[in-house]
């Protein structure tokens, strides 16, 4: 119970702090509805079957992840940075369950991103949104939300020992968005990239949210979306324990 | 001589100092590889549009992405002096403004046509694009004209970020209004007719034309015009930065906001 205050509390005191950045709150939101215009351009100006509710929905899922790759990169640094690394991590909660929170924090941004895409599309280019399983697709936002979060985590713990940890995140952001089907079947992909894409939750998260739209069953792919989230959350928390352990070893928290 | 020293010398050397992301840490992923993933992006994302070739997003892309350096690099060189603290002691030095503020553009320049250029033959070598040989002069001197023209733009953001605290959203959402406005990855005549009628006034947009022209194998003289259009751009908006600059550092002194944003 300790646990799942600690986190809840962690996500919600991290969630009210990023809403109040312009970078990751305001810009977060604002800047993937620009690749999602030109996205519905380019598919509306296209001769391709897939329609402008398939790039709408694959636009809005760009945008969670463009809420989470750059800033959780250098979550951890965040705090280095403010001087409360050393604080939390001294504190007797272990230190993984007070990041992993910060990350979710920073995916669930991304709902807001989702629903501006969505309406975007809407109301500029008259992209009807008929949910074919409601209540599946309502439980497919918070389920890809954690596993962008947890694969945010795992971000932030790997990146730690790179000053410059928000350049590697951010330029992770593209190739999630080319590589786990966004906007692209993964059918047009040469094939040594499918397997990397199946190994990453936004894959499993964009199909489970499009199923659950269009028509499918997207219970597999939520599966998947939370096996693979475990599965971050525990390399996460093994690399965790890791580095931290190896910082307290040569006196370096604090330096970056 | 002073002047000249000081646009040379000085640019240089306030370019090294306080565009941070010169740090290789932060230039390849940023600078290097990322506009290669922006390239592949929209060469597949038009692909499964159905819409327009490889060489379309390879050549837009790759001149667009210059907006990148152009635009962070120019707002740090001048909101990184107020960071640092330094912003009082250059405004209140005799310096003059036109080498102070050019000089630190020139590099500026020069990074920008590198991205541009390492962006646009990563592109053609990853997804196999085929540039006739006598086109690569001619597409470099687009690339070059572009860089300068988005520099423009830059001074223009640098001047603004004098008075707005973020910056880095600023140029974020410069470049993503590039990114749609410019025919990057649209072509103009798929837009709605007042966003063409905006594309023709920004950077970009007409130098993607005529590079997108020469890799198609058209004659450099056919492209002049277009060329003379996309710097005259540019020098307008090197003109209206620079005022803009002067407007703020008199309103600064003004209104004792220098410090302020």
């Amino acid at each position: 119970m300790r646990t799942l205050r600690l986190l809840a509390l962690g996500w919600l005191f991290h969630f009210k702090m990023i809403m109040r950045s312009a970078f990751d709150g305001v810009g977060q939101v604002i800047y993937p509805l620009f690749f999602a215009t030109v996205a519905f351009f380019v598919f509306r100006a296209g001769d391709s079957p897939r329609t402008l509710l398939y790039a709408s929905l694959g636009a809005a899922v760009m945008g969670m992840w463009s809420a989470t790759s750059t800033t959780a990169g250098s979550a951890m640094q965040r705090e280095r940075w403010q001087g409360t690394l050393e604080a939390l991590v001294a504190t007797p909660a272990p230190f993984s369950l007070i990041l992993l929170p910060v990350t979710i924090a920073m995916a669930t941004i991304g709902i807001y991103s989702l629903v501006a895409t969505l309406l975007w599309g809407r109301f500029l280019f008259g992209i009807q949104l008929h949910v074919v399983h409601p209540l599946l697709f309502a439980a497919a936002i918070p389920v890809t939300v954690l596993s962008f979060g947890a694969l945010g985590f795992l971000f932030a713990v790997c990146f730690v020992r790179f000053r410059a940890a928000w350049a590697l995140g951010n330029m992770f952001e593209y190739p999630v968005w080319l590589v786990c089907g966004f906007l692209v079947p993964l059918s047009f992909f040469p094939s040594w990239v499918p397997p990397i894409s199946w190994a990453l939750a936004p894959t499993w998260g964009m199909n489970a949210i499009r199923q659950a739209a269009l028509g499918g069953g997207p219970l597999d792919d939520l599966g998947m979306c939370l096996l693979l989230g475990a599965a971050y959350i525990t390399l996460g928390i093994i690399v965790t324990d890791r580095v931290l352990d190896s910082a307290r070893k040569r006196a370096a928290l604090s330096l970056t | 001589m002073s002047s000249v020293r000081l646009f040379f010398v000085g640019g240089l050397t306030s370019y090294r100092a306080l565009f941070y992301w010169l740090s290789p840490t932060i230039y390849i992923p940023s600078l290097l590889i990322a506009p290669v993933f922006q390239i592949l992006l929209f060469a597949y994302i038009g692909r499964s549009a159905g819409l327009a070739s490889d060489k379309f997003y390879v050549t837009g892309n790759a001149l667009q992405y210059a907006a990148i350096p152009c635009l962070f690099a120019m707002s740090q060189l001048v909101s990184g002096e107020r960071f640092q603290n330094t912003l009082s002691a250059i405004l209140v030095s005799p310096a003059n403004r036109i080498p102070l503020f050019f000089g630190r553009a020139l590099p500026v320049m020069g990074n920008a046509a590198f991205v541009s250029a390492f962006s646009f033959t990563a592109g053609c070598l990853i997804l196999g694009v085929h540039v006739p040989a006598g086109s690569i002069p001619g597409i470099a001197v687009v690339i070059a004209v572009a860089a300068l023209s988005c520099t423009g733009l830059g001074l223009i953001n640098a001047a603004v970020s004098l008075r707005v605290r973020e910056n880095a959203v600023l140029s974020n959402v410069i470049f993503g209004f590039l990114l749609i406005f410019t025919g990057a990855n649209v072509p103009l005549a798929s837009l709605p007719g007042w966003m063409s009628a905006v594309s023709g006034g920004l950077p970009f947009t007409h130098a993607i034309k005529a590079g997108r022209r020469l890799a198609d194998g058209a004659a450099f003289g056919s492209v002049t015009g277009l060329l003379a259009t996309e710097l005259a751009i540019g020098l307008a908006f090197l003109v209206v930065g620079y005022a803009l600059l002067r407007f703020f550092e008199w309103q600064g002194r003004k209104h004792a906001t220098l410090e302020r944003a």
